[in-house]
């Protein structure tokens, strides 16, 4: 079908602004397949049913609209756990602040420098995942970042990961509009934790493709900056092996504009992934959580877990789904997306979808919007707990379920000491 | 037989589901065909064609200039394709819109004097359409009380009602159920002031083909302060071949009144498809209470999907008024293809929508089906509870939208969809729409036997059940509950219904 005329007039600016970056045969086949498909996708407007309740006309335009600077009062996140860290300023890798690409049991390189190889093992996932995932969903910015990110992460892990590699996003200037892509291979039995934290820049916009091979295990922590006039358009696309494991956790505070993809398609028996967030927003704050899950083989297991805190003005949306395939038996799928409003002016979206076409499996899917249990915040003040206090302990508690799912103690302190501190400031 | 028979079953899917499931699909009964001389318009929808079936029905011309605006809007729109169902691209010129037996060219004067072919068909379907106390072949009817056993009957054959029963006695009451033809000629104060209010000409693409070229249904008023003495009920047939069927009704429920109203629907057994394209418009005022039960029992295609009626359906009740209150109660086993979203406007503060709906899909069948409940007014509640079944090839799908507008403060959604596989090649797939747009209010969306209200498990508990029992009696006594509220007309259908659970569900 034909895109409407204002449809295509919107890509074809965007993609006028952009030059395809340089790099060896298979990246530049990659990315102009994948240009290709944005310019027969379109880029998405709000009349598009996977952006009813997110409006991407900001993501859309060319120019990124300017984010402030926020000037963070907490010390930088992760920053107690032994890692390798590295570092892109507005999207530009920072060899300075940055660690040695060095690590036992993994190799690093980045995709500016590894794309001008002819011979790559990323060459077989980059831009692969993410066409991928293009159906039967449209996701038009996953495809606009293959086309278009010069710099990215490379990263392979061939055993158990001496430490995690964590990624920070430095956000100096208010009007930078930043690409990037990674792609992560986790070997056969390899383990590999990564981190991520930062705005990143005034836009962002960021792929991640991750193959977990059988029985690897691949976790997934990040906690996306505090910048209030911040927009990020976030894909991650995961493949699983036999019995492998995927777990990804998002921390999100503040934000004019986040909007979360996480595709993941189970294809070995006995897979296990889980996705879950906790998203706290306060004022001028929207918040997309779309996570699509595809059951593709026996016996595995899914778990969704979102919830939202919201108030004053801000919205939470939710768009998950677990597909089910035919041969999908003994699939163990759970969704879950909450959300708590702690005044009248917050909005909650949510769409939970089930598609299934095997008959024995169990899918469970809850969705739940309220504001505070009043007799659960009475009950605490009768005990003696202060009001502010007590309601902070309930915020705490509806978020637990999706902090449950780190499996790190040290990086969940780390997430709730941010929750703790969102809190404190965001009193009524 | 059926596919059923070689299906493996998974362990833990109750054994009389399977059968209920089996024994509806087995054979269709309502498959046989009435043989009369019959009247059509020229195939095909055109102005004419409009004006024609508006002149057929002695139209006054506000009526007609209605019927025609919405036909020069829908020839602008595009029909949707969003739901989850698959069938070939209609040619909508290609049927006939209009078709009357020939014999009710000159409106009988009662029902007395209707072809008693036609009279004969709805005996057969076990709708006897005279103002007799039993109901034909209803297990229990000799023993209910007299009172309950009475329902008034519209019979809408093809395009045209045949008769109402009871008016007398109705009127009496101040109660007025006609055809909506004879509510245009009769009372066009009323229809003026109602039709089109809660589904507009310009809805959707089917319901606004039905707002230009409907040609009968059924037409309810009840006065204010009067509950309906008797059950109100109005049966479709499509007998004709090649022909599409498009009913309106229109119900309005007065302050304070309280009306029951049942719906039916069976066609011929035929190799070619049939379009259906339904609207039921409900105006509920200041406290009064309809309820509106379906069992929709259309011919289904055969077993290897040929044939069969597409329905697409729009029905919507509207809450007019303060502690206004609707139930949608539907039992969907026919149809090849089913589109259908009874919906509630809650706009009316304490108003209250209810929808339970069981969808058996078998076959080739594909069913999209839900509700939609749109809270606008303060304390309003709803409440929705689905149970879909696929089986075959079937594909069974539940959509729906629940939204709490700004305004709707402290109020209530509670919703549960259940699905059922019965082998391999079918799916159940759940598309909840959930819009929160302020904090007083709860909304709750689960789909799964596990999370059943904790205070009614606790009271089972408590009377000595264990929580295995105890999570059956809720969630499964729930469906059954509503089947055997179904009123008499639909007991035969609905008894085999009961020994439906959904155990084993996917989710």
């Amino acid at each position: 079908m034909a895109l409407a005329a204002a449809k295509q007039e919107a890509t074809a600016t965007r993609l006028e602004a952009l030059s395809l970056p340089e790099g060896a045969t298979w990246a530049k086949a990659a990315r102009q397949d994948a240009l290709g498909r944005v310019r027969a996708m379109g880029l998405p407007t709000r009349r598009d049913e996977y952006w009813k309740y997110t409006n991407p006309a900001t993501l859309v335009q060319a120019e990124a609209p300017a984010a402030c600077l926020f000037d963070a009062d907490e010390s930088p996140i992760f920053g107690q756990i032994d890692r390798l860290r590295i570092v892109f300023v507005d999207g530009v890798f920072d060899a300075y602040a940055s660690d040695d690409l060095a690590l036992a049991g993994v190799t690093i390189e980045r995709l500016a420098e590894a794309g001008a190889t002819d011979i790559h093992w990323a060459r077989d996932i980059y831009g692969a995942f993410e066409a991928r995932g293009q159906t039967p969903v449209a996701r038009p910015f996953a495809a606009l970042n293959t086309a278009f990110a010069s710099d990215g992460l490379l990263i392979r892990a061939s055993g158990k990961a001496a430490m995690p590699v964590s990624v920070e996003y430095l956000h100096r200037s208010e009007t930078s509009d930043a690409i990037l892509h990674h792609v992560i291979r986790v070997e056969e039995g390899a383990e590999l934790t990564l981190l991520e934290n930062g705005p990143a820049a005034a836009r962002f916009n960021k792929v991640m493709e991750v193959d977990v091979a059988d029985g690897a295990s691949f976790h997934h922590v990040r906690a996306q900056g505090r910048d209030h006039e911040r927009r990020a358009a976030t894909h991650v696309f995961a493949r699983l092996g036999a019995e492998s494991t995927f777990k990804s956790f998002t921390l999100t505070v503040n934000g004019v504009l986040t909007r979360n993809e996480v595709v993941v398609e189970l294809t070995g028996d006995n897979a296990v992934a889980h996705v879950a967030g906790a998203a706290v927003g306060d004022g001028d704050f929207h918040h997309d959580d779309t996570v699509f899950v595809t059951h593709d083989a026996v016996a595995c297991e899914s778990r969704q877990v979102f919830k939202k805190v919201l108030r004053n003005g801000a919205t939470g949306v939710f768009q998950g789904k677990i597909l089910v395939k035919k041969d999908a038996q003994k699939t163990d799928g759970y969704q879950i997306s909450q959300s708590l409003m702690l005044d009248d002016n917050a909005q909650f979206l949510a769409k939970p979808e089930l598609e299934i076409y095997a008959d024995d499996v169990a899918c469970s899917h809850g969705s739940t919007s309220g504001a505070i249990d009043e007799d659960a915040l009475f009950y605490l003040r009768s005990r003696g707990v202060p009001e502010g206090q007590a309601q902070d302990l309930l915020v705490l508690a509806f978020l637990a379920e999706a902090i449950d799912e780190i499996d790190d103690p040290a990086i969940s302190a780390d997430i709730l000491s941010r929750l703790d501190g969102w809190l404190q400031r965001h009193h009524s | 037989m059926t596919a059923l028979d070689k299906v493996d079953v998974k362990e833990g899917v109750d054994q009389d589901t399977v059968d209920a499931v089996k024994s509806l699909s087995g054979k269709y009964k309502y498959g046989w065909e009435t043989d009369i001389e019959m009247e059509y318009a020229p195939k095909g929808v055109t102005p004419d064609i409009v004006r024609l079936i508006s002149s057929k029905n002695g139209e006054p011309d506000w009526m007609a200039e209605w019927r025609l605006g919405a036909f020069e809007r829908w020839t602008k729109m595009d029909e949707p394709t969003w739901a989850m169902v698959n069938y070939p691209q209609i040619d909508y010129q290609d049927q006939y819109y209009y078709a009357r037996p020939k014999s009710m060219e000159i409106k009988p004067k009662s029902l007395d004097e209707v072809d008693p072919k036609l009279l004969a068909t709805y005996e057969k379907l076990g709708i006897p359409l005279q103002e007799q106390m039993i109901l034909a072949g209803v297990e229990g009817a000799e023993t209910a009380p007299a009172e309950g056993r009475r329902v008034a009957v519209d019979a809408v054959f093809d395009s045209v009602s045949l008769g109402t029963t009871f008016q007398a006695e109705l009127k009496k009451a101040g109660v007025i159920f006609c055809s909506i033809s004879e509510a245009i000629r009769e009372h066009p104060d009323l229809v003026r002031k109602y039709l089109g209010t809660v589904v507009p000409a310009s809805d959707n693409f089917f319901a606004t083909l039905n707002s230009a070229v409907f040609s009968d249904g059924s037409f309810v008023y009840v006065p204010p302060g009067v509950r309906c003495p008797m059950e109100l009920s109005t049966y479709f047939r499509i007998n004709a071949e090649n022909t599409g069927q498009f009913e309106r009704t229109l119900i309005i429920a007065d302050k304070g009144s309280y009306v029951s109203y049942l719906e039916g629907c069976t066609a011929p057994k035929r190799d070619t498809t049939q379009l259906h394209a339904a609207v039921v418009e409900i105006v509920v005022l200041e406290d009064a209470e309809v309820k509106y039960s379906t069992v929709q029992n259309w011919y289904p295609g055969d077993e290897d999907g040929k044939g069969g009626i597409y329905n697409f359906v729009t029905k919507r009740a509207d809450c007019r008024e303060a502690r206004a209150k609707v139930m949608w109660t539907q039992v969907e086993t026919g149809s090849a293809v089913t589109w259908k979203y009874p919906s509630c406007i809650l706009r009316g503060d304490e108003s209250q929508g209810e929808f339970y709906s069981i969808a058996i899909t078998n076959n080739y069948q594909q069913a999209d089906t839900g509700t939609k409940m749109v809270h606008l007014g303060k304390n309003t509640k709803s409440r929705i509870v689905s149970k879909g079944i696929s089986a075959g090839r079937a594909q069974n799908t539940y959509r729906g939208l629940v939204s709490m507008h700004p305004k709707a403060t402290n109020s209530r959604n509670y919703t549960q969809c259940d699905s059922l596989l019965i082998g391999g090649d079918c799916g159940a797939h759940t598309v909840p729409y959930i819009e929160v747009k302020n904090n007083s209010s709860r909304v709750e969306h689960e789909a799964t036997t596990s999370k059943v209200d904790d205070d009614q498990l606790f009271y089972c508990r408590q009377r000595g059940m264990d929580e295995e029992e105890a999570v059956a009696l809720v969630v499964n006594g729930f469906c059954k509950d509503v089947l055997q509220a179904l009123p008499m007309e639909f007991a035969m259908e609905a008894q085999q219904l009961v020994a439906i659970s959904l155990e084993g569900s996917v989710g």
